[in-house]
């Protein structure tokens, strides 16, 4: 019997040929990352009197949540994170001005390699499968634990295959099909489980697309979502990889908890309704309903393909009254690469406020909280009860096309409707 | 231990448990959480509660973020032990870190009511409903995550890793 590109890197991991699902391993860690909010892992370093980390060159950090501060709070933790990564002397520190949102800085600096394994303080760490990497979330004591041995103990998860066939047609996203697939799996779907995503549509998807579907694998419940190298990877990782990396795939003869298989051509564009990623239906389907927010960024949808993608819908067009568009450039190369191509110059033209490259409103922290009784549409992954501001307000969740569509009709609609 | 049961329902997020807007610094003072805890679903939660109660919840408890000040909010409300029928991954790692049981039972999680007063007998792994007279069982604590838990939690195992006394 075979093993899946998960059980693999797992097996490379633990120093051994083969790994079983269930099966508990100690794993070596090649990255270790964390943003502001994981301060808390150096100030645990501090409490375990641990004086360095495994490896200075491999723990990676940036700031993206609270910043620039919001609050006397979140600057005395700023603070306090300067502070840590003088004393723990890390190298790979991305600074305000300098970085942007761990999940898209990281792999854009070429810092995330194929077939590695990959911690963060940070739900969404699992978008690094887009590579080819086993990457994922934790707590900052298990974050901590890492910055300090370089290993992990790790639940091996049973892998779900996950086939888009076809086509993806004009505006669909790597958004809608992982809303297709939360939305049909549910919340806890692939709880505990690898989310391997293949087949030709996943294949013709460029790599901001696939980074988009392996983000949003944590809203199934999954450790991990992975999707294999190919030309499309190595491409990106041309020029960009710090270090060399090897390709893994699945073999033909591994095993799957279970299989799913889709004709992506189907796909038409989705919207996650409140208060559940899996709450999904499509945005032609909704019946105009009004929004006083339009949100585009954020670690699943900053990226420059999205950035193209709400240009191409702004282009000439205004901001609807009564709508407040913002737009999140993830990174400061992103941003840049945006003015080049004038594409911020089409946002400024349309009515929409830039921001710096940080998460913003998505989890509710700062920079355009909702009032009671507010809708907005957004491009960020979770849409739950005050995500995004007051416990009375709501969130549906869409790809760029779909945001920036409905930013200009001021209700959501489909951005098929309007092109 | 005797307490009060209570009610969630399934797939209960982190945003609930503790919304992001309370993480900035969370952790140089831990104890305000509480004040915050379950504060959008659940507002009298953190007045109402009393040490040694219990939470009972459906499948996919604590899903969504990472934060570990979610399971510190509920320690710091006073509930040490989490029953539900199951729990989002990375939610379970952090309660084993943080010192809070999270026991899987489905019986318990299909029977109990809000209000039952329950007491959870860790030795014989029984969760008994005092209210109703019936007993729950729950699945085991894995061996290794038990050698981490007898160690006293994840630091002391690092410390021990790396000779630090």
């Amino acid at each position: 019997m075979g093993l899946t590109l998960t059980e693999k890197i797992l097996a490379k991991a633990a120093g051994t040929d083969r790994v079983e699902p269930g099966e508990i391993i100690n794993a070596r860690v090649d990255a270790v990352i964390g943003h502001d909010i994981s301060t808390a892992a150096f100030r645990e370093l501090v409490k375990m009197k641990v004086t360095k980390v495994f490896d200075r060159n491999k723990v990676f950090f940036t700031v993206d949540h609270f910043a620039p501060s919001p609050s006397l709070d979140a600057a005395a933790q700023l603070k306090d994170l300067y502070a840590f990564i003088d004393q723990y002397e890390i190298k790979n520190w991305f600074e305000l001005g300098r970085g942007g949102i761990c999940h898209a800085i990281f792999p854009e600096q070429g810092l995330i390699t194929p077939s590695t394994v990959v911690l963060g303080a940070d739900s969404h760490t699992c978008t690094y499968g887009a590579l080819g990497t086993f990457a994922t979330g934790m707590g900052v004591t298990d974050i901590a634990s890492a910055m300090a041995l370089g290993e992990v103990w790790l639940k091996v998860p049973a892998s779900m295959k996950i086939e888009f066939d076809g086509v993806v047609g004009d505006m669909i996203t790597g958004k809608d099909l992982i809303l297709h697939v939360i939305g049909n799996i549910g919340v806890d779907g692939a709880l505990y489980q690898a989310m391997e995503f293949c087949g030709s549509a996943i294949r013709g998807l460029p790599i901001d697309d696939r980074f988009t579907i392996c983000n949003m694998a944590i809203e199934a419940g999954a450790k991990n979502g992975i999707i294999a190298v190919d030309h499309v990877t190595t491409d990106y990782l041309l020029n960009r990889a710090k270090e060399s990396y090897q390709s893994l795939a699945s073999d033909d003869t591994a095993q799957y908890d279970r299989n799913f298989r889709w004709d992506a051509s189907a796909i038409t564009p989705l919207v996650a309704q409140p208060d559940s990623p899996a709450n999904v239906a499509p945005a032609a389907d909704l019946q105009k309903i009004r929004v006083n927010q339009v949100v585009i960024g954020s670690c699943t949808n900053g990226r420059i393909t999205d950035m193209r993608a709400a240009a191409r819908i702004l282009k000439g067009q205004k901001v609807a009254r009564g709508v407040r568009l913002l737009i999140f450039p993830a990174t400061q190369e992103i941003y840049l690469q945006a003015m080049r191509e004038g594409l911020i110059e089409t946002f400024v033209e349309a009515g929409a406020v830039i921001s710096p490259p940080i998460c913003g409103p998505c989890l509710g922290a700062h920079m355009g909280l909702l009032a009671a009784g507010e809708v907005a549409i957004s491009t960020t992954n979770r849409n739950f009860v005050g995500r995004m501001g007051h416990r009375d307000s709501r969130v549906y969740l869409s790809s760029p096309f779909t945001a920036a569509a409905s930013a200009v009709a001021g209700y959501i609609v489909s951005p098929r409707e309007v092109c | 231990m005797q307490g009060k049961a209570w009610r969630f329902e399934n797939d209960v997020n982190t945003d609930a448990i503790i919304p992001g807007r309370f993480l900035a610094d969370w952790n140089k003072n831990p104890g305000k959480l509480k004040d915050h805890c379950f504060i959008d679903l659940l507002p009298d939660f953190s007045r109402s509660v009393e040490k040694g109660d219990y939470i009972v919840a459906g499948t996919n408890f604590g899903c969504g973020s990472s934060r570990e000040a979610a399971p510190i909010a509920i320690k710091m409300s006073g509930v040490n032990v989490i029953i539900a029928g199951s729990f989002a991954r990375i939610f379970y790692r952090n309660c084993i870190n943080v010192g809070v049981l999270a026991l899987e039972s489905a019986e318990a999680s299909a029977k109990v009511r809000q209000g039952d007063i329950l007491n959870v007998d860790i030795m014989t792994g029984v969760i008994n409903n005092v209210t109703t007279g019936q007993a729950y069982s729950f699945k085991p604590v894995p061996p290794f995550l038990k050698e981490i838990l007898d160690l006293g939690g994840l630091a002391p195992y690092v410390q021990n890793k790396l000779n630090i006394s």
